[in-house]
């Protein structure tokens, strides 16, 4: 029963982390009809600039808000010199412009801080297990990585949902034509939800980092779990984003805690534990094969147009 | 200065000329060049060159031509390019590969043809046993050596239960394997982890940390095993149970693991502090050459396959069509390894030693391996009988 628990934290705390990356895809591709793969290299960079504005100013807290500061412009320069020029085009352009992205980001990554990738320590407050319940200890760093995503979900629930801004974001996704011919400054609206999209994924990139490491590439596989999440919570849907983020993080980490298990009821010990992680990571994907079938809107579709 | 521009001018010119078939040495060198593991690559590479320097970048009086391919870490990326090097580029030798699914996707290209594959790291079971050929030789060892090396520790720490935890390919199945081959004591739990995508731990260090195991042993390569120690110390069991290791932490991964890698014990044939003229050169001539390096068993292994393939060149004059000769001298070993001597077994597996190794403070104050205690003297594989080769 413990075990459960703690293995619920697990996924709730990679579901959390999905979802901010997620939340920021689905706002640029449900709002501003814009696929941008270089998402992933925000959360890159978020987590180079972390290690590197940590190591410069010795205070992990400071490090953390510079860099959550330094991806915001990024993104809003970014969106400014390169992407709006593609918001008309073909999806298949901006697939292809933003692949390019990619490709530039990691090489500049490799040319300013190096192919062998970083180290964000953390400070010792953070690096003790906390007891939640008698019996189950957790480490205080994913504990508070749950704290902060939920925070800024709850954040991003009363902005979308409760300020004039929220408003015009949730119009935009509904008819984007509408607004404009309303007279919204349209341009501006999707710089700031792009600026706001790039924060989210640079939060999500930075607060990994010291669990995993900082490396060249490090946004390319965990992109397709967020696409994967927007697919199925409904595009531009930022409650289904949350949702279905949280769904597939449990899915995931229930699944490799207790697949094997299951698996070596009925088969032998050898093939269930090599079975088991094949199986396990396709949960997922068997998951979004479903939901496009049943629901090929989503699970939470934002409003219709 | 400008002389030396010249010069440079002068040999890239020369190389771009097509060289006739038997003027120079051609060898292929297969490795990962991109992506997270490049590191490990770049390492193999500047260890290769560093040995071509040594050897004046000939071999037999011949001058040496190296071609370097990138497999992206991906099997089937892998096979190509070794087609590539054996049926376009034509190479003498094809040397490389550090992941044993790029090498067993690769084997049977460089079998067939008849081209001598000398692996510097991947040292999958089936290359030993069942796959083994006279074409094939390795600098390194078979999978299963070291974590053997690493369960016969664990005997005589007197560790009595264990949980393994590994990635789900070729090298991580042997890992395990190893260990548990001459793991004395019960081994409560195995989990296997999506290989190479995922890098995050905390379901399976929830299972071993309720497992009540007395000790964990993983093996998790590259910048797997810096993540792998990382979650392993916030998850606040660094102090609880303690972790033995293969191929985890090495002169690459160290400056990212830091102080989550102090007392973690690991095994190895390569530690850089081995007491033998023909290392202390090497681990030297690295660190000047490439400042702010330092050589790590992958390199080394590399080095020791630049003067195996010129001890086979030398014994035949250069004349690189004499296969069944240069087969006779690759298998007596006759050159001067970095790890110390060592003898070839009929699968062309070296039969050597393993080494504790252990992180410590260096001279300069910087993290580094240093070796503690032989673990096992003249250590062959398990799986040399199962070779058909005489």
């Amino acid at each position: 029963m413990l075990v459960l628990v703690e293995q619920s934290l697990n996924g709730l705390q990679f579901g959390l982390l999905l979802f901010l990356l997620a939340a920021g895809l689905t706002l640029v591709f449900g709002i501003m009809d814009f696929v941008n793969l270089a998402h992933g290299s925000l959360y890159m960079m978020g987590a180079y600039f972390a290690a590197t504005f940590v190591a410069w100013t010795n205070s992990f807290v400071l490090g953390i808000l510079l860099a959550l500061g330094a991806t915001l412009l990024l993104g809003i320069l970014l969106e400014f010199v390169a992407l709006r020029h593609l918001y008309g085009r073909d999806h298949l352009d901006q697939v292809l412009a933003t692949f390019g992205l990619i490709l530039f980001f990691n090489d500049a990554v490799r040319l300013i801080w190096g192919p062998a990738g970083l180290s964000l320590p953390l400070p010792s407050w953070l690096t003790v297990p906390v007891q939640i319940v008698p019996g189950v200890f957790y480490p205080a760093y994913r504990l508070s990585i749950i704290v902060v995503a939920l925070a800024v979900a709850a954040m991003l629930y009363i902005v979308v949902m409760r300020t004039r801004i929220g408003m015009l974001i949730r119009a935009g996704a509904s008819n984007r034509e509408m607004i404009g011919a309303l007279g919204i400054n349209i341009k501006l609206l999707f710089t700031l939800v792009f600026g706001l999209g790039a924060a989210l994924a640079g939060l999500a990139g930075l607060m990994q980092a010291p669990i995993l490491t900082v490396q060249i590439g490090m946004g390319e596989n965990i992109l397709i779990l967020a696409f994967v999440i927007i697919v199925i919570g409904g595009i531009g849907s930022i409650r289904g984003a949350f949702l279905a983020a949280i769904f597939v993080g449990m899915i995931d980490t229930l699944g490799r805690a207790f697949l094997p298990d299951l698996l070596r009821t009925v088969l032998s010990s050898a093939a269930a534990s090599t079975a088991a992680p094949a199986l396990s990571s396709m949960l997922i994907y068997l998951l979004m094969a479903i939901v496009l079938v049943v629901r090929p809107e989503g699970l939470f579709p934002a409003a219709k147009r | 200065m400008k002389k030396a521009f010249w010069l440079a001018g002068a040999a890239i010119l020369a190389l771009a000329q097509p060289a006739s078939a038997g003027d120079t040495i051609k060898i292929g060198f297969v490795s990962t060049f991109s992506g997270p593991t490049a590191v490990i690559g770049n390492d193999m590479r500047n260890s290769f060159e560093l040995a071509l320097d040594h050897l004046g970048r000939k071999m037999g009086g011949k001058p040496v031509e190296v071609i370097y391919e990138d497999d992206g870490q991906k099997p089937d990326v892998g096979k190509q390019k070794t087609e590539k090097l054996i049926q376009s580029d034509k190479v003498d030798f094809i040397v490389g590969y550090i992941w044993s699914n790029v090498l067993l996707a690769s084997l049977k290209t460089a079998v067939d043809s008849k081209t001598f594959l000398i692996s510097a790291n991947a040292g999958p079971s089936q290359l030993a046993g069942e796959l083994c050929s006279p074409y094939v030789f390795s600098t390194s060892w078979q999978n299963d050596q070291t974590p053997q090396a690493v369960g016969t520790y664990m005997n005589q720490k007197g560790v009595k239960s264990v949980f393994l935890i590994g990635p789900n390919y070729a090298a991580g199945k042997d890992m395990l394997a190893g260990v548990k081959s001459t793991f004395k004591g019960q081994v409560v739990g195995e989990e296997y982890t999506v290989w190479p995508s995922q890098l995050d731990f905390s379901a399976e260090l929830t299972k071993a940390k309720n497992s009540k195991a007395e000790s964990i042993f993983v093996f998790y390569p590259g910048a797997a095993g810096v993540q792998f120690l990382n979650q392993y110390a916030q998850a606040g069991i660094k102090g609880q149970i303690p972790l033995y290791t293969a191929f985890t932490i090495d002169e690459l991964s160290l400056p990212l693991q830091k102080e989550n890698a102090i007392g973690v014990p690991g095994a190895q044939q390569w530690v850089n502090d081995l007491p033998n003229a023909e290392n202390k050169k090497f681990v030297e001539d690295y660190r000047k050459k490439y400042t702010g390096l330092r050589p790590t068993f992958y390199g080394a292994q590399s080095y020791d396959a630049v003067n195996l393939i010129n001890s086979a060149v030398v014994a035949v004059k250069g004349d690189t069509s004499k296969k069944d000769e240069m087969k006779a001298e690759m298998e007596k070993a006759n050159f001067k390894s970095v790890r110390g001597p060592f003898k070839y077994g009929k699968n062309h597996i070296p039969v050597q030693n393993f080494y504790l190794q252990d992180v410590v403070k260096d001279a300069d104050g910087q993290l580094s391996l240093k070796t503690v205690a032989t673990i096992v003297k003249d250590d062959q594989d398990r799986f040399v009988d199962k070779c058909p080769m005489k």
